[in-house]
């Protein structure tokens, strides 16, 4: 009788079966807005591109955690940094009024300079002495967007900016409804399909990142940066790569949110915000590419799926029992500590950390 | 082995010096190692045997005295140029990449002799791809060397004790060192895996390394080393042809105490 599970191998690596279903998942990305407009309405399709943004955080994360192992709870401080760049050259405030194109990059840069100099004196630190400094440095950047409208006005204070220009793309302004072949494709959907090209180029990056010299790099430095400097690893340049490549992502994602929402205030930067992310990397799967992209998804679709707990209990019980604002929280807080005791090493790890956390616990044992 | 003009060492250390606290861990330790021999360092437990490794190797500064290793000063040098410079080491307790596979854990170890950065790690061009190719080939290579090619596709943490040793090796040839230094390489270690070792270290010598070896098995100090220096309480009370030092009544007395001798 043939092994079924070799007959699944063989099955899943034909080259036939692997671009047939990487052609059904675009198809499904490309009607995704249209399926949740019809079936959930529009809000649905504002959550699914925010999904995607914060898909392209949490890979940008996944760098600085994931790969490199250095737990950065400060993270958002990057995302503020490509909001605000964005925001002050593409509005109102100083009457700038730069195109997309070269904001976009430009956000991506300045932020990685923001990660180089958060990285660089944070060098010798490990662990939580360095989730420490980098929520400090969180803070900072919050407090800083918070207080610089005296005595100049740059950021507006805690006001934040408004009417940011939309995006546009040459004459395609994102913020205008378009016709294409006989659909109408409204605002929303718009951002939802440049945000999803983006995040695609993200994935991209990050998979050729991992698989190569300089993501072996990242592993060795996380796993034993003793044993990476004497074999000749310069741990100080690898460490920074790692801080500016997750903040240039944090900065591309901070850039799209000004342009999709058109305001920016420090409220949006706090270290709840870090939290979340790095919720989404570790609960989804640390240093995996598809567990951090269920982590991203899942963690921005159940607080939103958790509203309807109002009218589910109407339906349930004829009246609402308890405050779905509350209930929600409670709920969302209940599932994170359930997923956390029951996959500890995440809902969808990689191979290599599922190998880990085996080891710890058997070695746990050892010691019991 | 023809030594270069000037010099038949490779590394030289002058009256290196390390204090921890009020502690001395050596105190004013020299020798020389020629180009081409196999040359142990041996001693009782806490005879700054591992801490002059750490300070060869860049992970301390010394407090006095310098290292010039084939002719260039390697005093206050981090530990990875002194690795690009062509030292390569091993640990006393086995510091492999544990979540790696055995074949990255030598994949990694080529670092330093590959160029790659972020763009070519992106596009993937030709002169990645090649490099890569070559990465991967010679990690195989050394795995077979070592004798565990077979273990190639398991983590690191996975392998048997004496099979962790010889990756360590091969993660340290994969650098292309001139030096190879080797923190007690036998520790743990059964008779016939000993004999596998000595062969291979034999055979490391044989290709052109030079080997610094700590080592306490003393049969194969005997039989592999060309020449032993003996530290105790982190001086150098002893140095010469292996036969010669077992014999010396200074080492005799640093390892079987006073009252003996």
């Amino acid at each position: 009788m043939p092994d079924f599970g070799q007959r699944w191998n063989r099955f899943r690596r034909d080259p036939r079966v692997v671009w047939g279903a990487a052609l059904a998942l675009m198809l499904l990305l490309l009607a995704l807005p249209f399926v949740t407009d019809w079936a959930a309405g529009r809000t649905w399709v504002r959550i699914a591109a925010f999904a995607l943004l914060y898909i392209m955080l949490a890979l940008g994360l996944n760098i600085v955690v994931g790969y490199a192992g250095l737990l950065d709870l400060g993270y958002v401080a990057f995302f503020a940094v490509g909001a605000y760049f964005y925001a002050l050259l593409a509005s109102p405030q100083f009457d700038l009024h730069l195109p997309f194109w070269i904001l976009l990059p430009a956000g991506a840069g300045v932020a990685c300079v923001f990660g180089v100099l958060l990285g660089a004196p944070t060098l010798r630190l490990r662990g939580d002495y360095l989730a420490i400094v980098t929520l400090g440095f969180g803070e900072i950047i919050r407090i800083f967007l918070v207080n610089l409208n005296a005595p100049i006005n740059i950021t507006n204070g805690p006001q934040g900016v408004n009417l940011i220009d939309p995006i546009r793309l040459g004459d395609f302004s994102l913020a205008q409804t378009h016709t294409v072949l006989g659909f109408s494709i409204p605002t929303v959907y718009n951002y939802y399909y440049l945000f999803l090209v983006l995040t695609l180029a993200v994935i991209f990056l990050s998979v050729r990142l991992e698989d190569s010299r300089i993501g072996r790099a990242w592993a060795a430095v996380r796993e034993d940066e003793v044993a990476a400097a004497a074999i000749g690893i310069n741990t100080r340049d690898v460490k920074l790569l790692a801080f500016a490549m997750g903040a240039s992502f944090g900065g591309v994602s901070g850039g799209l949110f000004a342009g999709f929402q058109g305001f920016v205030s420090p409220e949006s930067f706090t270290i709840i915000e870090s939290i979340m992310i790095l919720c989404m990397v570790v609960l989804g799967g640390m240093g995996h590419i598809p567990g951090v992209i269920l982590g991203a998804v899942l963690l921005v679709v159940l607080p939103e799926a958790l509203r309807y707990l109002g009218p589910l209990q109407q339906a349930l019980f004829g009246r609402v029992l308890a405050d779905p604002a509350d209930l929600r929280l409670l709920v969302f807080g209940l599932a994170l500590i359930l997923v956390m005791l029951l996959r500890p090493s995440g809902l969808w790890p990689s191979a290599l950390r599922r190998r880990e956390l085996a080891a710890g616990g058997s070695a746990a044992e050892a010691r019991a | 082995m023809t030594p270069r003009p000037g010099s038949a060492a490779l590394l030289e250390a002058h009256a290196l010096s390390k204090y921890f606290g009020g502690l001395s861990a050596l105190a004013g330790v020299s020798l020389t190692v020629a180009r081409g021999e196999i040359f142990g360092l041996i001693g009782p437990n806490g005879a700054g045997k591992t801490t002059l490794f750490n300070v060869l190797t860049g992970l301390y500064a010394p407090n006095a005295g310098e290292c010039i290793f084939d002719g260039e000063r390697l005093t206050g040098m981090k530990p990875y140029r002194i690795a690009a410079r062509g030292i390569a080491r091993t640990f006393q307790n086995i510091r492999l990449f544990a979540n790696m596979s055995a074949l990255e854990n030598v994949m990694v170890g080529r670092h330093v002799r590959t160029r790659a950065g972020v763009a070519g790690a992106v596009l993937r061009g030709a002169a990645t791809r090649a490099e890569e190719r070559e990465i991967q080939a010679r990690a195989y290579e050394l795995l077979d060397y070592v004798g565990i090619a077979a273990r190639a596709a398991q983590p690191a943490f996975g392998l048997a004790y004496g099979d962790q040793r010889r990756l360590e090796i091969a993660r340290a040839l994969a650098t292309e060192p001139k030096l190879l230094a080797l923190d007690e390489p036998a520790a743990g270690m059964n008779a016939t895996e000993r004999a596998e070792l000595k062969r291979l270290l034999e055979r490391i010598r044989a290709s052109g390394v030079t080997l610094l070896l700590i080592e306490h098995d003393v049969r194969l100090v005997m039989g592999l080393c060309d020449r032993v220096a003996v530290l105790d309480y982190g001086r150098k009370i002893a140095e010469g042809a292996p036969r010669a030092v077992q014999r010396d009544p200074a080492v005799i007395e640093a390892y079987l105490g006073g009252a003996l001798a």
